[in-house]
């Protein structure tokens, strides 16, 4: 039902679609400046804002349907919070799944990207990243009241996201404070793995990693996700609620201090961005001279 | 005679400081279409999110197929059907992917095609929730309540805002799931629908049964009088109409007087001769057998729709 509402949704088809791409060619003008080599670091960091596109979606629309009473008459169907909640999820994912594959296609047939990337660790990241933001999302939509509420803390935690994972301004450019804040943001998780699985500049134990602190944040925003979900629109969401809502970031909360503590994903970071920017450099090198 | 399906004991709800339900009891048996009557905000639609399972009793105790619908999650589900007093869907669904949704989600299902088809919405299988009027809408929230052949359908408040025609068209709807046997509960603050309907009527104000039995019985326990609505051009002297022949009861509704008389001819000649006396002028007068409204007056001394 999720999918073909979505189909049927103008607005959804902008956000989904035409967003990204534009993203894309924004990204990929202005930090791949048409170098076949950044483009893949370009395509990394688009990816992240389509997976993480995922939050808002579901918030939204869980909200809108709770408002206007739709929630309640699925509330008399044998169908209980969670599997509501994971059908939702999953049908998130597998709209999100054919823009990620037509902005790895433009990449690779109009900005000429050299090979695929690591297409597995992709589609890992991808789902993972989706099952997790989306969660984030309900969690949200679980203790907001109001889609005005929503909007604006959606807003809050987007911000967030977009400029301290360094899906939009890379990490190893930011001040050191920054950075180590970054490692606590889940945002970082999903943006680091994406890059480096599209520049292929990753070993399966960095996957893994990232992999595994996206699925960790996934369970447990679920579980928060269903534990304070609510059918009515007159059932408001207690103060309390809103403190059990931050038990999804907990996961993240161990993994910044773990990462902070040994430091091995900044490293990484900035090892990825050298490398990034030595084959930006070659391109340019390597570009025919006007004299 | 078993069980009955629906039991409700000393029900209590309050929503903070009002009390929505004060110790409502009553039981349906199977087959049965029961009525609750009474106004807005007597506690009717309480009652059934109750039994639905979408609310919790402060107190009490309510049964469904010997289930307490709170607590007994899918086994209970699966045995009811529902129409809530406003039925949403997303606007951008279509007939056929509503009705096969729900369907879906039930293993016990009833053919979604015929339902449609029983329900005057072939034609519309194609049409968008937001393309429906209120009557189609309706139909097809009462369609869905039947997705999974249900033992007993929760009706609340089925005909409210729709027009007289498209009332009758869900009264016959209603008619043959009485002939199919299905229990149903029924919510309603129309008179007509409760004594076409059901088959006995509780009437439900302020949280409490006031009186119940079948349509039949109650009109007859309404002192057995007939009501008399007379506007005049002017009030009649103090007590005087309570003091003409054969008048049980008398209540002033909006400029009228409503008499309640043992027997109307001779309190019809009272009255003339009484207006006669004072040079008072008849604008209107009107004869009503009793009604189920009767019965609310007499208990409450309001009309069910003030």
């Amino acid at each position: 039902m999720r999918i073909r509402l979505a189909m049927r949704n103008r607005m959804f088809l902008f956000f989904s679609l035409v967003m990204p791409l534009t993203f894309l060619f924004g990204f990929a003008l202005f930090i791949g400046k048409g170098r076949p080599g950044l483009i893949a670091y370009a395509l990394g960091a688009v990816l992240t804002l389509t997976v993480m596109g995922s939050f808002w979606g579901l918030s939204v629309q869980l909200v809108t349907f709770r408002e206007q009473g739709i929630l309640r008459r699925f509330r008399l169907a044998p169908l209980g919070a969670g599997p509501l909640l994971a059908s939702s999820i999953l049908s998130n994912f597998f709209m999100a799944l054919p823009t990620v594959a037509i902005e790895i296609m433009i990449c690779r047939w109009v900005f000429h990207m050299q090979g695929w990337g690591n297409l597995g660790a992709l589609l890992l990241l991808v789902a993972l990243g989706s099952g997790t933001f989306s969660s984030f999302g309900l969690v949200v939509a679980s203790v907001t009241n109001t889609m005005q509420e929503t909007q604006i803390i959606n807003q809050l935690i987007w911000m967030g996201f977009l400029f301290l994972s360094g899906a939009t301004v890379p990490l190893a450019v930011m001040p050191q404070w920054i950075q180590r804040v970054a490692l606590f943001v889940p945002a970082t998780y999903l943006a680091t793995g994406l890059e480096a699985a599209t520049t292929n500049i990753l070993t399966w134990r960095d996957i893994g990693e990232d992999a595994l602190a996206l699925a960790v944040g996934f369970f447990v925003a679920f579980q928060v996700s269903k534990q304070l979900f609510r059918w009515e629109p007159e059932a408001k969401a207690p103060r309390r609620a809103k403190l059990w809502a931050l038990a999804a970031l907990i996961p993240f909360l161990v993994f910044g201090i773990w990462e902070n503590v040994n430091g091995s994903r900044l490293s990484r970071v900035h090892s990825q961005y050298r490398a990034i920017d030595a084959i930006g450099r070659s391109d340019t090198d390597s570009a025919p001279q006007d004299h | 005679m078993g069980e009955p399906v629906i039991q409700v004991e000393n029900l209590y709800k309050s929503y903070g400081a009002v009390e929505a339900l004060r110790g409502i009891s009553f039981s349906v048996e199977e087959g049965e279409v029961f009525g609750l009557l009474g106004p807005n905000g007597a506690g009717k639609t309480s009652t059934v999110e109750i039994l639905e399972g979408m609310r919790m009793p402060d107190r009490g105790v309510a049964r469904v197929c010997g289930l307490i619908p709170s607590d007994s999650g899918e086994e209970f589900k699966v045995k009811i059907g529902a129409v809530l007093q406003s039925t949403a869907l997303p606007d951008k669904l279509r007939v056929q992917e509503a009705i096969d949704l729900f369907a879906q989600f039930y293993r016990n299902r009833a053919d979604t095609n015929r339902l449609l088809e029983r329900f005057q919405l072939t034609e519309k299988r194609n049409a968008f929730y937001s393309e429906l009027s209120g009557g189609q809408k309706q139909r097809l929230a009462l369609a869905m309540s039947l997705v999974n052949n249900p033992q007993v359908v929760f009706l609340d408040e089925p005909t409210a805002g729709l027009d007289p025609q498209v009332r009758r068209e869900i009264y016959d709807i209603i008619e043959e799931l009485k002939s199919e046997k299905k229990t149903v509960l029924l919510t309603t603050h129309y008179i007509e629908e409760a004594e076409r309907l059901c088959d006995r009527v509780a009437i439900v104000d302020h949280g409490k049964v006031m009186a119940m039995g079948t349509p039949r019985d109650l009109k007859h326990r309404s002192a057995g009088t007939t009501r008399i609505e007379v506007r005049l051009a002017r009030p009649l002297a103090n007590g005087a109409m309570e003091s003409l022949e054969g008048v049980a009861d008398c209540r002033e509704f909006e400029g009228a007087f409503v008499l309640h008389s043992t027997r109307p001819p001779r309190t019809i000649v009272a009255l003339v001769k009484q207006l006669e006396a004072e040079n008072n002028e008849l604008q209107s007068l009107e004869i009503f057998s009793p009604s189920l409204e009767d019965v609310f007056i007499e208990m409450t001394g309001r009309r069910l729709r003030d």
